[in-house]
């Protein structure tokens, strides 16, 4: 059964990662996307980690995806088709796929994968809380500070580009 | 003292067992799929044509009419004639629009609806999914119906649905933050994100009384928020009727329709129901601190009673705003949530952190 799912979602995201860089609607090509991402939260969840999984669902899924979508529908030419790209970048294009793919597969069956023989953990809420804002020796708190600071400057800063000066505004 | 209340899952616990006797153990993975699909579909179908005649009968009352009459007793067969007339419906194919997409927005509108209602808690025992991070898990799907929404308003090439959609995008999108921040206020006091603890963690009294003014400002600012993001009065500039027909669904007829329309209504539930299951105590009957013999009466009353009165109080609730308050222009709308319900959120969180960290509350 497991195995099974595994392979469906699998298939998903392989399918719909293919269609959505070779779609020419660059509207279809969000929602294949979308797709891709909440087969990858179906893979979370059948490792049994619920929280990445929500995670993956609210930030990727139900935001990016939505941001993008809507970027999208906010432009000009929302219903442009794309060309067919030229046979030599078409060629390229596979070229270079082809031999990412292959250094990756070749990693993979390259290592030897043993399977854990320590206890699973309980992935509870608290655990996560607790780690991400500890302050000891495995505590994440500086980074998380830093980050959301970073944000913070991102934020202000596209608050700052986005807005119109007052005097143009009023013309 | 909780032993009086019926654990529906000696029930569920039986038919797991016997379908195990029966089918081995992935038939009866596959059993309990199907079995909790048509037991979902069923509910959901039942939920969405008695919403829409309570929904005529409660604008009737506050217009003072008398609403739907006819069709079987108190006219309770109108919505099934509705929906009757709803199917035989021809299926209208726009010109120059994208069919795909067209033919697959009504789908995630209702999926995304129906992945939320897994996980809500009817009853002592009866949940499809009981996750360790349950709110989460619910605010998660529920974002996802919104592409559905954007989706459905580009691919009818048609200028109001496009409008629709893009309001409706930028509403869902700002007020899904209060909704996750007010729904956080309770995390905090109970504890946990698992729907069920946070039911079982009410035991001794409601969060909204066990909270003091915070919590009752976090129910307020969810009722107000959830308002929003399910797109219903006086937050329906998305498919106001009077300026864009009805916004993103106006070119879709027949069944396709009559998704957006039930997931709109089944999506209003399950605003219901996580209000009731985190501020009012989900299936918990009322019980007062230690007052046993009181909580002992209260617990006669099935905790499926409970639960559904809680949830349509607040579906009346939310009914009653769309009848009475006129609707929101789209500035006015944002100026709400970024001016007053956001900053407000984030207040109300910081005090309840310190309540929690001081233990104040009950």
């Amino acid at each position: 059964m497991n195995v099974a799912m595994f392979y469906l979602l699998s298939a998903i995201i392989l399918i719909f990662s293919v269609l959505s860089v070779t779609t020419r609607k660059i509207l279809r090509a969000a929602v294949y996307l979308l797709f891709v991402l909440i087969g990858t939260s179906g893979i979370y969840f059948q490792l049994n980690y619920e929280f990445l999984a929500a995670v993956q669902l609210t930030l990727y899924a139900g935001g990016i995806v939505v941001l993008i979508i809507f970027s999208i529908l906010l432009t000009h030419h929302i219903s442009h088709k794309f060309e067919r790209p030229a046979l030599f970048n078409l060629l390229g294009g596979i070229a270079v796929a082809a031999i990412g793919a292959g250094a990756v597969l070749y990693t993979v069956f390259d290592h030897q994968f043993v399977a854990s023989t320590a206890p699973a953990l309980d992935v509870n809420m608290t655990a996560i809380g607790e780690q991400l804002l500890g302050m000891d020796k495995n505590g994440y708190v500086l980074p998380f500070e830093l980050i959301s600071i970073l944000l913070l400057a991102a934020l202000i800063s596209a608050v700052v580009v986005a807005k119109k000066g007052k005097e143009t505004e009023e013309l | 003292m909780q032993s009086t209340i019926y654990n529906f899952h000696d029930l569920t616990g039986s038919i797991d067992s016997t379908l195990h006797s029966w089918f081995g153990n992935t038939g009866t993975v596959i059993a309990e799929m199907v079995l909790v699909g048509i037991a979902f579909l069923t509910f959901y179908a039942l939920l969405g044509l008695f919403l829409v005649y309570l929904e005529r009968k409660v604008c009737a009352v506050i217009q003072n009419r008398y609403g739907p009459n006819r069709v079987g007793p108190m006219g309770l067969l109108q919505t099934v004639a509705d929906l009757i007339k709803l199917l035989m419906k021809e299926l209208i194919s726009i010109k120059r629009s994208d069919k795909f997409l067209f033919n697959l927005a009504p789908f995630i509108v209702i999926i995304a609806s129906f992945m939320a209602i897994a996980a809500t808690p009817f009853a002592k025992g009866l949940q499809a999914v009981d996750l360790n991070i349950g709110v989460f898990y619910v605010m998660a799907v529920s974002s996802l119906g919104v592409v559905g929404i954007l989706i459905a308003g580009w691919s009818s090439n048609s200028k109001y649905s496009l409008i629709g959609a893009m309001r409706s995008g930028a509403q869902i999108v700002s007020y899904e933050l209060s909704v996750g921040l007010s729904l956080l206020a309770i995390v905090t006091f109970a504890g946990t994100m698992q729907l069920s603890g946070i039911v079982e963690s009410q035991a001794d009294g409601w969060w909204i009384f066990k909270g003091h003014i915070p919590a009752i400002v976090a129910f307020i600012i969810y009722l107000i928020a959830s308002t929003a993001e399910i797109n219903r009065g006086p937050f329906d500039l998305a498919e106001a009727e009077s300026e864009l027909t009805a916004g993103f669904h106006t070119e879709y007829s027949g069944i396709k329709f009559a998704f957006f329309f039930l997931a709109e209504y089944i999506n209003m539930f399950i605003v219901a129901a996580i209000g009731a299951t985190v501020f009012l105590g989900g299936w918990m009957p009322f019980h007062i601190g230690s007052w046993d013999a009181f909580n002992h009466v209260m617990d006669f009353i099935p905790s499926m009673v409970w639960f559904f009165l809680k949830a349509f109080f607040i579906i009346y609730i939310i009914m009653w705003f769309k009848w009475t308050f006129p609707r929101l222009r789209i500035d006015q709308l944002l100026t709400l949530e970024w001016k007053y319900l956001m900053p407000l959120s984030l207040i109300n969180i910081i005090i309840i952190a310190f309540i929690v960290l001081m233990g104040w509350h009950f």
